[in-house]
C-alpha cells in the first residue's frame, strides 16, 4: 500500500502549533507523509495546498473558537475543486456538541485534548484502508 | 552551609564535638543508603524536566553554596525575594486574565472580578487584536471575540475601561506584535478620563522574542520589532514612569513545550537580548532595566517550580550587575507574575484540574511570585465561565488568608533538597546560555530555528512518555473512568463579528478622515528615519486611526515576518 499523504494546517490567526507540531511527527513516525503548513493559513490556502500536494487526509488544528466558521470552509473549498475524496479530521479545544455537528456536515472525526497520537494513527490508518477498498470494488466493476 | 562529608582540623574541643558529630552523621547516612538500596522501590526518579533527583538530600548537596548566594529577602542576589517583608507587607496581586467578546462584555467581566476581591486587571485579547488586525478585515472572519476581547480603535479601548478609574486599577495587557499600538490606546483613553499618565500602573508583555520562539503572534521582522521595543522603552521611561513597559515570558515558551530549565534560560536569554538592544540604542541600563518584568509559567513539579523562580531572581541579579553594569538595586530585582499551567488541564474529570491548579499555585506563592493568574477548571473546553472563575479566584483567597503560607518569608529557604535544586537549575541555565551563545545568540537561534526545534523536541518527548505511561496524567493516561464524561457547564460566546463592524463602519464615518490620513503618513515617513516611533503612534490614536492601520503603515515599510517552517 502506498504512504498516506496528509496535510496537517494551522487555520486562521491562532498560534498554538504545540498539537499540531507533535501530530505531525507522530504521522510521520507512522509512515505517512506529512506536509505541514505552518501558521497563519487561510482556508483558501489551506484547500489550494491540499489539492496541489494531492493530499489524502488534511488535519486541521484550531485552539481558537473559530471551527464553526473555518473547518466547513476548508472542506467546501476542496469540494469545490472536486476533491470530496479527501477526509478532514483535526482537533483542538473544540466543544463536543461542535464536533458533532461539523460531523454531521460531513467532517471526519475531531481529536480533543489528551487523545493519544495513537488514535489518530489508527483512524486515518483505518480510513484509508476502507477507502482504497471502495476504490478498488468500484474499478472492479 | 557545613558539610557532613567534609573534614574539618581538629582544634577546640568544641569543634572536635563538632567532628563527632558529623562523623556519626555519615555514618548513621550510610546506614540509610544500604537501608534504602535493600528496599523495592516504586519508579520514579525524575522531575517534570526528566532531571534525576535523589531520594534523600542533606547538608552534603549543598556543601559549595554559602550564605551570599541566598542573601537576606530584599537584598542582592535576590534568592530569598525581591522585598524586604515578603508577603508579611504585601500579599501577591491576584490578577485573573480576561477577555472576550465586545469591549462592553469583558467591562462587564471586569468589574464583576473586581467587585469580588480581584486586585488587578489582564486583558485577553482576541486573535485579529492579538494579529493586528480590525475585527472587519476579512482575516478576522470567525475569530472576533472568540479567545478574547475585539479591540479595533480607541473607541473600543474607551468603551472597555468605562467607569473603571485607570489611576486607580493596574493593568496588565497580553499584547506583543502590535503590543505599542493598544498600549497606545489604552494611554488615549486614559488621557480621556483625565489621568495623568505618570499615574498609570500596568504592563504591556511586548515581548516579541518568545513570539518568534512561541507563540506566534508576530507581525514585523526580528529587527524592526525590537526597535519597537527599544522605543518604547526608552519613550516610557519618562513619560509613563511607573509603567513595565515590557513582560519577558517564559510562560508561552513553557506551553509550547520547554522544560523548566529551558524556560529558564530561554526567557533569561531573551531578557539579555533586550539589555543588549537597550544599552546598543545608547540608553543607561539603569534608565530602562528597572521597568522589565517577567512572567513564569507554574507547572506540576511542585519543588523544581519553586527553584526555578528563586534560581531566576539570582540568575538575573547577578548578570545585571556583572555582564551589564547596572547599580540602581531596581535593575537587579526580577520582579515577576506568574500564571498556573494551562498545559497542565485535562479535558477528561475536569474538576481535577482544580486540585492541579491550588498545588500550582502554592508552588507560584513560595517561589516569591509579584502576582498570580489561576487557571479556571474548564479551559481545555472553552473560556471559563464566571463560575469557574470564581473557584479559581477563591483558591488564591484561600491560600492567602487560610493556609498560612504567606506568613513567612522563603519558608522553604535552607531546605536542602530546594537550596540544591535551585544551585542545579541556576547551573543548567548557564549551560544552555552557553549552548545559545554557540548558535549566535537569541536573534540568530531564532533564524536559524534552533530554539523553536529545541522546544519541539522537548514536548514531542513529553508527548511520548505520557502515551509509554513513563509520565502519569491523572484520568487521562491512569486512573481513567468508564463513565461518561463529566460535562461541566460551559460559557457560550456570541458572535461579535456584526456589532464590531457596524461600530466600526461608524467610527470610519464619523472620525476626521483628513487627519488620520496625516497621522498615517507621519507614521510612514517617521519609520524611515531613526525616530522614536512611541509619538507618532500615541498621535494616531488620539486620531482614531485603527489598529489594521497603524500596524499597515509601518508594515509599508517594516515589512511582514516569515515563520521558518519545521516540525
Amino acid at each position: 500500500m502506498r504512504p498516506i499523504r496528509v496535510l496537517v494546517a494551522k487555520p486562521g490567526l491562532d498560534g498554538h502549533d504545540r498539537g499540531a507540531k507533535v501530530v505531525a511527527a507522530a504521522l510521520r513516525d507512522a509512515g505517512m507523509e506529512v506536509i505541514y503548513t505552518g501558521l497563519h493559513q487561510t482556508p483558501e490556502m489551506i484547500a489550494t495546498a491540499a489539492v496541489q500536494e494531492d493530499a489524502d487526509v488534511i488535519g486541521l488544528s484550531i485552539l481558537s473558537g473559530a471551527h464553526m466558521t473555518l473547518i466547513p470552509r476548508v472542506r467546501q473549498l476542496v469540494e469545490a475543486q472536486g476533491r470530496d475524496d479527501i477526509l478532514i479530521t483535526g482537533g483542538g479545544i473544540i466543544p463536543r456538541e461542535d464536533m458533532d455537528a461539523l460531523q454531521a456536515q460531513g467532517i471526519g472525526r475531531l481529536f480533543g485534548p489528551g487523545t493519544p497520537t495513537t488514535e489518530l494513527v489508527d483512524y486515518i490508518k483505518d480510513w484509508f484502508a476502507s477507502r482504497e477498498a471502495r476504490d478498488t470494488a468500484k474499478s472492479g466493476t | 552551609m557545613t558539610s557532613i562529608d567534609s573534614t574539618t582540623s581538629i582544634g577546640s574541643g568544641l569543634s572536635e564535638e563538632k567532628d563527632r558529630e558529623i562523623e556519626r552523621l555519615r555514618s548513621e547516612l550510610s546506614a540509610w543508603k544500604s537501608r534504602f538500596d535493600k528496599t523495592t522501590k516504586r519508579d520514579i526518579a525524575f522531575t517534570n524536566s526528566e532531571k534525576e533527583v535523589n531520594p534523600l538530600y542533606t547538608s552534603a548537596d549543598t556543601d559549595g553554596l554559602s550564605e551570599a548566594d541566598l542573601g537576606v529577602p530584599g537584598s542582592y542576589p535576590y534568592t530569598r525575594g525581591i522585598h524586604p517583608t515578603g508577603y508579611r507587607g504585601k500579599l501577591w496581586t491576584m490578577r485573573q486574565f480576561a477577555g472576550f467578546g465586545s469591549a462592553s462584555d469583558t467591562n462587564e467581566r471586569y468589574k464583576f472580578l473586581l467587585a469580588h476581591g480581584q486586585t488587578g486587571l489582564s486583558v485577553a485579547f482576541d486573535f485579529p487584536t492579538l494579529m493586528g488586525y480590525d475585527s472587519d478585515h476579512p482575516r478576522s472572519e470567525g475569530e472576533v471575540g472568540k479567545c478574547g476581547v475585539a479591540i479595533s480603535s480607541l473607541a473600543d479601548m474607551e468603551v472597555l475601561f468605562d467607569g473603571i478609574p485607570l489611576d486607580k486599577v493596574s493593568t496588565s495587557m497580553t499584547i506583543n506584535g502590535p503590543a505599542v499600538i493598544l498600549y497606545c490606546f489604552y494611554l488615549a483613553a486614559a488621557e480621556k478620563q483625565g489621568v495623568d499618565l505618570k499615574q498609570l500602573r500596568g504592563t504591556i508583555q511586548n515581548d516579541i522574542l518568545k513570539e518568534y520562539m512561541a507563540q506566534h503572534a508576530w507581525v514585523y521582522p526580528i529587527e524592526p520589532a525590537l526597535r519597537l521595543i527599544v522605543d518604547c522603552f526608552a519613550w516610557s521611561a519618562e513619560h509613563v514612569p511607573q509603567w513595565n513597559t515590557i513582560s519577558i515570558s517564559g510562560y508561552h515558551i513553557r506551553e509550547a513545550g520547554a522544560t523548566a530549565a529551558q524556560e529558564l534560560a530561554f526567557t533569561l536569554a531573551d531578557g539579555f537580548t533586550y539589555v543588549e538592544r537597550g544599552i546598543a540604542r545608547g540608553l543607561d541600563v539603569d534608565s530602562f532595566a528597572p521597568r522589565l518584568s517577567f512572567f513564569w509559567d507554574i507547572h506540576n513539579d511542585f519543588f523544581e517550580e519553586i527553584a526555578k523562580l528563586r534560581a531566576a531572581r539570582r540568575i538575573w541579579a547577578r548578570h545585571m550587575r556583572d555582564r551589564y553594569g547596572a547599580k540602581d538595586p531596581r535593575s537587579l530585582v526580577m520582579r515577576f507574575h506568574s500564571q498556573t499551567a494551562g498545559v497542565t488541564l485535562t479535558a477528561q474529570q475536569p474538576m481535577n484540574n482544580v486540585v492541579r491548579v491550588a498545588y500550582q499555585a502554592m508552588a507560584a506563592v513560595l517561589g516569591g511570585t509579584q502576582s498570580l493568574h489561576t487557571n479556571s477548571m474548564d479551559e481545555t473546553l472553552a473560556l471559563p465561565t464566571e463560575e469557574s472563575v470564581q473557584v479559581a479566584l477563591r483558591t488564591q483567597q484561600v491560600l492567602a488568608y487560610e493556609t498560612g503560607v504567606p506568613n513567612v518569608i522563603d519558608p522553604l529557604g535552607g531546605s536542602y533538597y530546594v537550596e540544591a535544586l535551585t544551585s542545579q537549575m541556576e547551573e543548567e541555565a548557564e549551560g544552555l546560555f552557553k549552548q545559545i551563545e554557540d548558535v549566535g545568540g537569541v536573534v540568530r537561534g531564532l533564524e536559524t530555528g534552533w530554539l523553536q526545534r529545541k522546544i519541539a523536541e522537548s514536548a514531542a518527548r513529553q508527548q511520548w512518555e505520557i502515551e509509554q505511561h513513563r509520565r502519569v496524567i491523572v484520568g487521562v493516561n491512569e486512573f481513567v473512568t468508564d463513565e461518561p464524561e463529566l460535562t461541566i457547564p460551559l460559557l457560550k460566546i456570541g458572535n461579535t463579528d456584526e456589532e464590531q463592524r457596524e461600530r466600526l463602519a461608524k467610527l470610519r464615518a464619523t472620525r476626521d478622515s483628513a487627519l488620520v490620513e496625516r497621522r498615517l503618513n507621519e507614521l510612514r515617513e517617521a519609520a524611515r528615519t531613526n525616530e522614536n516611533m512611541m509619538p507618532h503612534i500615541l498621535d494616531a490614536a488620539r486620531a482614531y486611526c485603527t489598529l489594521y492601520e497603524i500596524r499597515a503603515a509601518m508594515e509599508d515599510v517594516f515589512g511582514a515576518y516569515r515563520e521558518p517552517v519545521f516540525f
